[in-house]
């Protein structure tokens, strides 16, 4: 697997999933406080998301840096723009915005940061596309 | 190893005039959380506030510095 075909693989993720997380671990085991943050706030909010562990290989982060122009994890991409990492998703999910962003209802603020919920769907791992 | 003082002094001389805070969050000189005032700010998206501030320490972000968080907000911002 070239450089370049990781890169192709994830301009594919960004563009084929609506909401795309980018993070460290997968939202049901999120290995970095702040993947399992990002992760936590789409859950609360009940969207579908599709999400890549980078983990399993480095060059997958160096890529996706590259694309996005963005150095840390999570990276979160709705309709193909880079929405942020952590402290935004996070900036967002408590004033509204990213309710707004992905049309639905704002929580209820007792509801709103919980990260123990279950993820709708399940993360595409980048090993199974990519081998 | 950097200090949260050294993050504070990097960010002020490259947003002149701007007001920094800056936490070592653990102690351990390695997870950082900046909150950053400037009238640099207006007009940009939060992406590109944030990728203001990333801009100054580059590749040391993810390296040296594991983790920086911020917050960014104008003047004006009642945030």
């Amino acid at each position: 697997m070239t450089n370049q075909e990781i890169r192709t693989f994830i301009e594919n993720a960004v563009k084929e999933n609506r909401v795309m997380l980018f993070m460290k671990g997968t939202p049901d085991q999120p290995a970095c406080g702040f993947s399992m943050r990002a992760s936590g706030a789409l859950n609360a909010l009940g969207v579908q998301y599709a999400a890549l562990d980078i983990l399993p290989d480095p060059r997958i982060r160096e890529e996706l840096s590259a694309v996005s122009g963005w150095p840390t994890i999570p990276q979160l991409f709705v309709d193909g723009e880079l929405v942020g990492g952590s402290d935004i998703v996070m900036e967002m999910l408590g004033s509204g915005e990213l309710a707004d962003l992905l049309g639905v209802e704002q929580p209820a603020p007792s509801e709103a940061p919980a990260p123990e919920e279950q993820p709708r769907q399940a993360p595409i791992g980048i090993e199974n596309r990519l081998s | 190893m950097p200090t949260s003082d050294e993050l504070k002094l990097r960010i002020e001389q490259a947003l002149p005039g701007a007001h920094v805070i800056v936490e070592d969050l653990t102690g351990g000189g390695d997870h950082f959380r900046a909150k950053v005032v400037s009238n640099r700010f207006d007009g940009l998206s939060r992406i590109q506030q944030h990728k203001l501030i990333y801009d100054v320490f580059g590749d040391e972000v993810g390296g040296p510095i594991h983790a920086l968080s911020i917050k960014t907000q104008t003047p004006g911002d009642g945030r």
